[in-house]
Order: structure tokens, then C-alpha cells, then sequence
């Protein structure tokens, strides 16, 4: 059987979360290996929940948020994107590839790019293959 | 232990199109403390509703998962709907299989999979969830209304009737915004003063209004029934508090400025109101072209204004106003065609944008209505070039709606005022509105030519200086052709005002991709936003007519009264706590909260967290080291569980 990667994306309620039910109203197709957590604001996201992610299984993690500037709660998504910076050099200090983290910022009207995204990040996943470096085995 | 039933809606095709959806309802039955598991196909209607409080109650559930679609699209329903039936609200969740699975693939064994794996992680959530309570707060009566065209007239004027106090905000020295520079409506030729102009004057008379013009909005906080709002009453270097408008001052200023107002077709004086009908009708001094300001020496205003309300100390002021929510009517702007270089905008002096025309032909305009060029003749011949900018992949997809009918109302005026011969270069004729088609029937009769066929090109002909030729293909006819004429008027794209960025991030709104607010939903919710309190009206929303953008503001005066009409409501209880026994103490927290919820208390060295400031978005939760603070409804272990339960298939 082919490799099918399992992606978690983890999308800001307002901006990338809104972006994503865009693409879906608009009957755009995307690969099907992302299964998105919903939170307020990119913000929430706390590096521990991206380790843990790769930990679970995760082949890819990818993270979405309101484009720099246009937080919903103003500044959120600028502490976001310093910490996911961090945590991907943190990744690829520990020899993991820097590549399974992707961090984007997608509009509430960007359902196009939304779509374009998954489809690229899922084929860059599918490339590099099954993670298992952070994936605890049973 | 919890008791969790499982809703499966097929939303008619929608989902049970490319998920099975009976599947999807046996294999939840199978997943942990799940009671009971069904499909229906539609959940949102009455009988589905009634199934789901119905199983509540005999299967004694405490929590419930409608799989369904988007939480942006019926969370709120099937949150009364438990709470009906005696459930905490916060113990529903909602798994996204339309939006996010059915619509997004063709392919039934992926939507099926992917929904599985989604319904597992929201039952790994479920069994975590906690009941929470909305916060109820205090709403405060006031109303401000941001951009004094039609439509915050409008909205201002309607609100005000019902009894409520509303600050109207105009950055224009005079309310009334583009309809007041027109001469006459489409397709009934009303004249556009005579309508616009009592709606002004009852504006200005209203009791309930405060009329905030030549102000800006600088700052906003708060929140949902009550806004904080921060105003910049730019200096009007007249103290209208003195001013009797008797305009002595207008008459005797020997300073030239452009007129704004008359789209920069002439001069104005320095001191001076924008057009005869202004509101208010009381002058102010533009700084850049004041003769006392540039070169220390004039104040001729001053020695004759017997009002002495003449202040060239006069500062810019701000004014603090607390609301309860906020309509944004903001308005448009036309797409500067000077970078089309193939019009010639800007090089041709025959070449006139719309509004410019419109103050042609305005009797209170800059030739007191006749209709003649900038070279003083009469034009023979006009040239009227419809989608300048807009329906154009290269500059701004979108149809502007309107200028079909303005072009053609164009026409008619010319006709009217002129004997020229007059061509509409058209890609399609749009007469989409109540009586547009009768006006286009009506004007093919008068003796306009039309064109269909986009203009190309303007040149300047070589035979026949100061003349111009028109390039295009006639798309009937196949043939390329030049038309020498003497006047090109084009119609642009209408495009958000040049300062929409600024006004989004005041109030918290999302664009689309040409930069108009965006609306909660575009079919469902087209007048409230993201941002909960403020609602949006007229062309800031989208290119619309008169008509459309009067309805819109009505109806978001209705929506802005929903709010205030009520002495208090229910916030999301979504909020941020500390846990003091874990609290380290750092303030990590207060440092990074952007509307200050917590504040460290120094007596028992713990944040609190203010929960009338919080607005949930648990950036504090991410920042704590010591895991202290928790993110009600998103707290690590209920995000961490569902992470678990999607990684699980």
C-alpha cells in the first residue's frame, strides 16, 4: 500500500479555520490526509502541542493563522510566529526535518490558497516519506 | 465516565454524497463512552432537533457531537438546542464533515476516513469538556455610525428615530459623501441634492444625534457592547461654536486651494465649505493653501469675521465616546486610472473620470452645470468607456455594478445638455435593478450609440489636435475600429477607500481579496461581521447602488439596535482563568495580554485574570511556564485529547 501521510493542521478560528469552510462553499478539492483542530487564535498554540503531534504520529503538522498584522486579537498571531520559528529551529537542531512543520497565514477569504497549501504541503509530506524519529511505538 | 450521543447529519446530499454516513453513525456507536450514535438527514431541522433533545433525555446524555457542518455555520443552534433539553451549553461539540470533508473530495472511501478520524478526536475532546456560564455583562445604549455618506445617514437617521443616542463620524468637513456630489440618480433621474439634502438637514436638527464631521477615529477598545472609542476632531482652525456661517470669511480669502470636493476640476479658497448645501454650513481653513499659514502673514478671515471665531492656535482634540456597537459605512473610492497609460488619464486633458463629470454636470459644480471641457468649448462628441479597471484580470476582477447605469445616465445628461454625438464602448450591458432595463430601453431610443466592445486605447489624433481617438473592437461586427472625439469619459473600478486598512484594524475586520469588509456569511449574515458588535454598510462592502446601500443601512441599524436595545447580554464564557497554586508568579501573562486581563496581585504574588477583559483567545495559556493558566473550552488536555483521537486513524 502506498504511504499515506496523517497531517494535523491547526487553524485559528477566525482567519485560516474561516479560509478553510471558504474553500469548502466553494467545492474546492484538496487532499484529504489534514485533520484540523480548531482554535481561537494561533496564538494558543503552545510548542508542546507541535512536539506532541510528531509524538502521536503526525507526518506533517501545519499551522494557520491570520496574516501578520491582521490578528483578530490584534498581536496573537505575532507572538505565534516568533514561537513556531523557534520551534522549528528547535526541530531541526535535534536532527528532525524542519520541512514537517509548515506555518502559514491564510485569510477568511483565501480558500484558494488554503486549498493550494494542503495540496503542496501533503505532496512535500508525501515525499519525505513516513516520521518516525518523534513517533512513539507502541 | 460520560454518556456521549453521536448526530450524523446527511444535510441532504450534501454530506451523504461523498460520506457514508450510516457508516460513520455505526462506527461511532463503537468509540468510547458513546451511548448512542444516529444518522439523520437533515440535523438542523425540527424533527432532527427534537431527536437529539429527545435521546438526551432517555439516554440521560451529558455530553453531545453533531457531525455535521461548520461551527461557524449552526453551533449556535445546536447550543440551544441542548440547552433546551437541560444541557450546559459547552458540552456540545461540533464535527466539521460538510465544509472541511464532503465538499473539499469526490472520493467516498477518503470523506468517509477523514470523518472518522475527525469524529474520533472530537469524542477524545468530548470527554473532557467542562460546563461553563456566559458572562453577562452591562450593553451600553449609544450607537456610532463611521462615514456620513447615504448610508451612515441613513443608519444614523433611523437609529436616532427609535430613541437611541448616536455619534455620527464623518473625516469630511460636511456629512453626505459621494451621493452629494452628484447631479442626478439612475433610472429615475431624481435629483440627487433634493433627496440627499433634507436627510442632511434632519441629521443636523436631530436630538439624538451628535454629528461628529472632520473627525477620525483613532482607537477603539473594548469590546461588544462596550466599545471605548477614541476620536481625532482634527483642527478646523474656526471655532464653530462662534461661527454664525454668515461666510464673510469665504468671500474675502485670497488663498487657493484645490477643491476636493469638485475632484480637483477647480479652485477653492482656503477658508471655505465644500459646496453650498454643506452640513454643517460652517467653514474651516485648510492649512496647505492658507496664505497666513504658509507665508505669516493674511488673516483677512480674522478681521472680518465679526464672530471673532477665527483660531489659527487651534489644535487637533480628541474625544472619547463609549458605545455599544459600531456600524462602519465607510464608502468607496474611484481606482486612479493615471497607471492605465493606454487612457491617457492625467495626459489628455479631454480624458474625465466619472465623478469628475458628475460635477460637470452639477448646477452647484464648477460650471454651474453646462457641460464644457477644461478648454472651455462644448464637446461634439463623447466617448464613454465602461469596466476602466474593473472586470479585468490585470487590475480588479470584480464588477462594479453601477456604472453601466451611471454611464448610461451619463449619456442622457449629455444628450440632454449637449447636441454631441455620444458612444457607450460596453463589454455587457448590466441593468440588473428594479426599472434599469426600461432606462437602457429608454436611452437605446435616444439616439446614443452603442459599442460592444471594451475601449483599447486613447490617442491623440494627429490630424485634428486637441482631439481624441478611441480605439476598440466591436465585438458584433468583428472590426476594429478609431472614433475620433473630443471627450473620453471612463468609468472606473470602484475600489475601497485608500485608508480601508486602517479602518479594518480599528475595528477588527477581514477584506476580501479586493480589500471590501467582509461580512459574516455572504448570503445569511451580509451586515454583521467577525468582529461582534460592529456591522458594515454600503459600498465598503461591496460595489452596490443607492437602492441596495439605503437597504443595507437600514438593515444594520437594525442589527446595531438588537444590541443596544437590550440593558445587558451574554458573552462567550470562553475566557482565560489562573490557577493560584500553580501560578510562578512571572507575569508572562500580564505582559503579553493586548487587552490587559491580567494584572499580578503583588499581595499574594498570583496573576488574576480580569474575565470582563478577556476576550479568549488564550495566547496567556501559551505563554504560562508553569501550565497555571487555563483556556476554558481549550484547555491543553481537551486540545491534546483531540490531537490523539485524529492521529488514532
Amino acid at each position: 500500500m502506498s504511504f499515506e501521510p496523517k497531517i494535523l493542521g491547526i487553524a485559528c478560528n477566525w482567519c485560516t479555520y474561516t479560509g478553510a469552510d471558504l474553500a469548502g462553499t466553494t467545492r474546492l478539492k484538496y487532499p484529504q490526509n489534514l485533520r484540523v483542530v480548531r482554535v481561537m487564535c494561533s496564538s494558543r498554540i503552545n510548542p508542546s502541542f507541535i512536539f506532541r503531534a510528531f509524538q502521536l504520529g503526525a507526518d506533517g503538522v501545519l499551522v494557520g493563522g491570520c496574516h501578520p498584522g491582521d490578528c483578530h486579537y490584534n498581536t496573537g498571531n505575532l507572538y505565534a510566529r516568533r514561537r513556531l520559528a523557534t520551534t522549528k529551529k528547535i526541530l531541526e537542531f535535534a536532527g528532525f526535518e524542519p520541512g514537517r512543520l509548515r506555518v502559514e497565514w491564510i485569510s477568511a477569504s483565501e480558500g484558494n490558497k488554503f486549498a493550494e497549501v494542503v495540496a503542496e504541503f501533503t505532496a512535500q509530506i508525501r515525499n519525505l516519506g513516513p516520521q518516525a524519529k518523534l513517533k512513539i511505538q507502541e | 465516565m460520560s454518556r456521549i450521543g453521536v448526530f450524523v447529519c446527511h444535510c441532504g446530499l450534501n454530506i451523504a454524497k461523498t460520506v457514508r454516513v450510516s457508516e460513520l453513525a455505526e462506527f461511532a456507536a463503537t468509540l468510547p463512552d458513546v451511548v448512542v450514535a444516529r444518522d439523520y438527514k437533515f440535523m438542523c431541522s425540527t424533527p432532527g432537533q427534537e431527536m437529539i433533545q429527545h435521546d438526551i433525555k432517555k439516554y440521560n446524555l451529558d455530553r453531545v457531537i453533531v457531525t455535521a457542518c461548520s461551527p461557524l455555520m449552526h453551533e449556535n443552534t445546536f447550543r440551544k438546542v441542548i440547552e433546551n433539553a437541560g444541557l450546559n451549553q459547552y458540552l456540545l461539540t461540533i464535527v466539521n464533515i460538510r465544509e472541511q470533508v464532503s465538499w473539499v473530495t469526490s472520493d467516498i472511501e477518503e470523506g468517509t476516513a477523514k470523518s472518522k478520524a475527525l469524529l474520533n478526536g472530537a469524542v477524545y475532546r468530548a470527554r473532557l469538556l467542562a460546563p461553563l456560564t456566559s458572562r453577562v455583562i452591562d450593553v451600553n445604549p449609544d450607537v456610532m455610525v463611521i462615514g456620513a455618506g447615504i448610508a451612515g445617514i441613513q443608519a444614523a437617521l433611523e437609529l436616532a428615530n427609535t430613541g437611541k443616542k448616536v455619534y455620527l463620524v464623518e473625516k469630511n468637513s460636511t456629512i453626505g459623501g459621494h451621493m452629494a456630489q452628484f447631479d442626478k440618480t439612475f433610472p429615475t433621474l431624481d435629483c440627487s441634492a433634493c433627496i440627499l439634502t433634507p436627510k442632511m438637514d434632519n441629521v443636523l436638527q436631530h436630538k439624538n444625534i451628535s454629528m461628529l464631521t472632520y473627525c477620525e477615529v483613532t482607537e477603539v477598545k473594548g469590546y461588544v457592547g462596550n466599545f471605548d472609542i477614541t476620536i481625532k476632531q482634527k483642527a478646523r482652525y474656526v471655532d464653530h461654536s462662534k461661527c454664525n456661517a454668515c461666510l464673510a470669511c469665504t468671500e474675502k480669502c485670497p488663498g487657493k486651494g484645490i477643491s476636493e470636493w469638485d475632484e480637483s476640476l477647480v479652485k477653492r479658497k482656503a477658508i471655505y465649505i465644500p459646496f453650498p448645501q454643506a452640513v454643517p454650513q460652517k467653514p474651516i481653513i485648510d492649512k496647505n493653501s492658507c496664505t497666513y499659514f504658509l507665508k505669516g502673514k493674511c488673516r483677512l478671515c480674522e478681521k472680518v469675521c465679526e464672530q471673532k471665531a477665527i483660531d489659527f492656535e487651534q489644535q487637533d482634540s480628541f474625544i472619547n465616546v463609549k458605545v455599544g456597537a459600531v456600524i462602519v459605512a465607510t464608502g468607496y473610492d474611484l481606482m486612479d486610472t493615471k497607471p492605465l497609460v493606454q487612457y491617457g488619464y492625467g495626459k489628455y486633458p479631454g480624458v474625465y473620470n466619472a465623478l469628475e463629470v458628475e460635477r460637470l454636470f452639477n448646477s452647484a459644480g464648477p460650471t454651474a452645470g453646462k457641460v464644457t471641457q477644461r478648454d472651455g468649448k462644448e464637446p461634439q462628441s463623447i466617448a464613454i468607456l465602461h469596466c476602466i479597471g474593473s472586470r479585468d484580470k490585470n487590475y480588479h476582477e470584480h464588477c462594479s455594478r453601477v456604472c453601466c447605469m451611471y454611464s448610461l445616465k451619463f449619456a442622457h445628461l449629455f444628450k440632454e445638455k449637449t447636441s454631441a454625438d455620444v458612444y457607450q464602448f460596453y463589454i455587457d450591458m448590466r441593468a440588473a435593478g428594479k426599472g434599469y432595463e426600461e432606462f437602457y430601453n429608454r436611452l437605446l431610443e435616444e439616439n446614443v450609440k452603442f459599442i460592444r466592445g471594451k475601449g483599447a486605447r486613447v490617442t491623440q489624433s494627429t490630424e485634428e489636435p486637441g482631439r481624441l481617438i478611441v480605439e476598440a473592437e466591436d465585438t458584433i461586427t468583428s472590426k476594429f475600429m478609431k472614433l475620433p472625439v473630443d471627450m473620453v469619459v471612463l468609468s472606473p473600478a470602484i475600489v475601497p477607500r485608500a485608508d480601508y486598512k486602517d479602518i479594518a484594524r480599528l475595528f477588527n475586520l477581514s477584506t476580501d481579496k479586493q480589500g471590501f469588509f467582509m461580512e459574516r456569511h455572504p448570503k445569511i449574515a451580509p451586515l454583521s461581521t467577525m468582529s461582534e458588535g460592529i456591522f458594515i454598510a454600503g459600498v465598503c462592502q461591496g460595489p452596490k447602488d443607492i437602492p441596495d446601500t439605503v437597504a443595507q443601512a437600514l438593515g444594520a441599524a437594525a442589527e446595531a439596535l438588537t444590541i443596544v436595545v437590550k440593558d445587558k447580554m451574554e458573552l462567550e464564557a470562553t475566557t482565560a482563568m489562573v490557577n493560584p497554586a500553580s501560578c510562578c508568579g512571572c507575569q508572562n501573562c500580564v505582559r503579553v495580554c493586548p487587552y490587559g486581563a491580567p494584572a499580578f496581585n503583588y499581595e499574594k504574588r498570583v496573576s488574576e485574570i480580569n474575565e470582563a477583559l478577556c476576550k479568549g483567545c488564550g495566547l496567556c495559556a501559551s505563554v504560562c511556564p508553569s501550565s497555571a493558566i487555563i483556556a476554558r473550552h481549550f484547555t491543553n488536555e481537551q486540545v491534546l485529547a483531540e490531537m490523539e483521537g485524529l492521529m488514532e486513524f
